[in-house]
């Protein structure tokens, strides 16, 4: 068996709050991910998602447990070290672009860091933006210029830029109204299909995850509570929790 | 689209009234930085000429402002002034906004003990009468503009500082920042390129305002004697030369005074034009 691109080992998070009181975030998380797969993380708002998706993109430092990148172990190093196997795409389009910097600064950025040629990266962000539906002279406006769905679109060109073997979507679609949502998950599974890169799909949206996903995690005050294929899960959730979730949405 | 269309932002800087006022000031501070580089050439007499015979003239047509009390033209020592006193100005602004940002932007950045220590150190120098500091410095390592220059900068960096550390913590929480962290940057590269860019704004606009607010100070030691010294013409010690004829001769005082008012409120209301226009709310609303 081929190792998973993706391996958390009882991963843990506690934030201390001015220096005293402490929360536990996330408690004790583990799941892989294999290589092309598209996993789903739904739970409610405040029950870690972003945590979890922070400390596997190397931004956050887990207080105990390991990550494990294609089998190597990078829980002590910084996202500069890892970001050529992983990208992540916010949930705020327009929050997650430099205000001061065009989109294409923004989306050939990763390509300068490993030393192509200015021409090179500026003949790269042209084909991105166009695989992500956008005109070229997108490359020259600056993230308050553009709507959010087109912002978001532009997200994905810059985390599929570097080719990533792994994409972190920290709900990148909620910030965004239905239709929009719509075209931005179709652009999500095709650039998947055609690129093989693994995912971890975070939403609250149970539905939408279950379209989207291969597999689903639950999770609930910082662990995961179920897991499993999507449809059993929406189908016949053992977890009260998952029925609750489930019963919130249909 | 097509590309010829301007964006929103340039359509909104395109259409500002508030430019007008940076225009005007604008014009004016970069007039009185033309006279004061060509300081030499525009003088109608000598500066240093002395002539005791035409001591303490009125104005008149051979002197407009007169003539101090070694007969020198005061037209040509306010003109011959203004390079001393605008440029060691502009050399103070420029030594607190880098210091004070430079230190700012690393406390900001490292946090943790370094950041405790020097902010303390910011603390005890803001607690410090510029006065006061100024006139220890002169004790210790004598009078003179750079020594001036150098206790006014000692006291003044914590403002940039404390300016640049707050701002510096907000955009490292930000989202961009964690996508550039992301797409693989260097510390130099993230400070360089998404955080001084982004914190630039409010430290610009406060040197902008302190620049009339530093020349008071330094033509204030001057006027004191811990600034220029004779015969080197600087506004503050050409007031204090004739301030004891004030009575007798007004126009002695009048005419360096009047050149540091003038110069002071420009740049005042320059740095005013410079923060609303750079106030992208103030710029949507006019
Ligand atoms: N820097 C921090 N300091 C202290 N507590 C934090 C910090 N970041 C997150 N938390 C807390 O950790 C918990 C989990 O936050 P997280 O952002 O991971 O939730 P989430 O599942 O992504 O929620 P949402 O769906 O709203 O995005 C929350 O209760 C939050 O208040
Ligand atoms: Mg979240």
């Amino acid at each position: 068996m081929t190792t998973p691109i993706l391996q958390l080992q009882n991963l843990k998070k506690i934030f201390t709050r001015n220096g005293q009181s402490e929360f536990l975030a996330v408690d004790g998380v583990s799941f892989d991910i294999s290589a092309g797969e598209c996993v789903g993380l739904i739970g409610e708002s405040g029950s870690g998602k972003s945590t979890v998706a922070n400390m596997i993109a190397r931004l956050l430092d887990p207080t105990e447990g390991r990550i494990l990148l294609d089998g190597e172990d990078v829980t002590d190093v910084k996202a500069r070290q890892i970001f050529r196997t992983v990208q992540m795409i916010f949930q705020s389009p327009q929050e997650s672009f430099d205000p001061r910097r065009t989109l294409g600064d923004g989306i050939g950025e990763s390509l300068l860091n490993v030393g192509r040629s200015r021409s090179q990266v500026r003949a790269e962000v042209e084909r991105l933006l166009e695989a992500v539906g956008l005109p070229p002279d997108f490359a020259r406006r600056y993230p308050h210029e553009v709507s959010g769905g087109q912002c978001q679109r532009a997200a994905i060109a810059r985390a599929v830029a570097i080719h990533p073997k792994l994409l972190i979507c920290d709900e990148a679609t909620s910030a965004l109204d239905v239709t929009v949502q719509a075209e931005i998950v179709d652009l999500l599974s095709r650039l998947m299909r055609e690129r093989g890169m693994a995912c971890l799909f975070i939403c609250h949206d149970i539905a939408l995850a279950q379209n989207f996903c291969d597999r689903l995690l639950v999770m609930y005050r910082g662990k995961i509570v179920e897991e499993g294929p999507p449809d059993e899960i929406v189908q016949s959730p053992k977890q009260e929790y998952t029925k609750l979730l489930i019963d919130s949405v249909l | 689209m097509p590309t010829s269309e301007p964006t929103i932002r340039e359509a909104v800087i395109r259409g500002s009234s508030g430019k007008t006022r940076l225009y005007v000031f604008g014009a004016m501070a970069a007039l009185l930085i033309v006279v004061a580089i060509f300081a030499e050439s525009l003088c109608p007499c000598d500066p240093y000429l002395q002539n005791l015979d035409a001591a303490l003239q009125q104005p008149s047509a051979a002197h407009i402002f007169g003539t101090d009390r070694y007969g020198r033209d005061m037209l040509s020592r306010v003109v011959a002034g203004s390079r001393v006193s605008i440029f060691s100005t502009f050399l103070l602004v420029a030594i607190i906004t880098t210091l004070g940002t430079a230190i700012g932007v690393f406390c900001g950045w490292a946090r943790g003990r370094a950041d405790h220590l020097l902010m303390r150190v910011s603390d005890l120098c803001l607690a410090f009468p510029g006065l006061v500091f100024a006139l220890a410095v002169a004790g210790v390592l004598g009078g003179g503009l750079h020594n001036a220059i150098l206790a006014l900068a000692a006291v003044s960096w914590p403002k940039y500082a404390r300016i640049a550390r707050s701002q510096t913590l907000a955009v490292r929480e930000t989202t961009y920042l964690k996508a550039a962290r992301l797409a693989g940057c260097s510390t130099s590269r993230l400070i360089l390129k998404h955080i001084l860019p982004n914190i630039a704004g409010p430290i610009l606009v406060t040197a902008m305002l302190d620049v009339g607010t530093m020349m008071m100070e330094l033509a204030g030691l001057s006027f004191l004697g811990l600034g220029a010294k004779p015969p080197t013409p600087e506004w503050g010690s050409m007031m204090s030369e004739t301030r004891g004829l004030l009575q007798t001769v007004p126009w002695a005082v009048f005419a360096p005074g009047t050149a540091i008012f003038a110069a002071v409120m420009v740049f005042n209301l320059l740095g005013d034009a410079v923060r609303d226009w750079m106030d992208p709310k103030m710029r949507v609303k006019s």
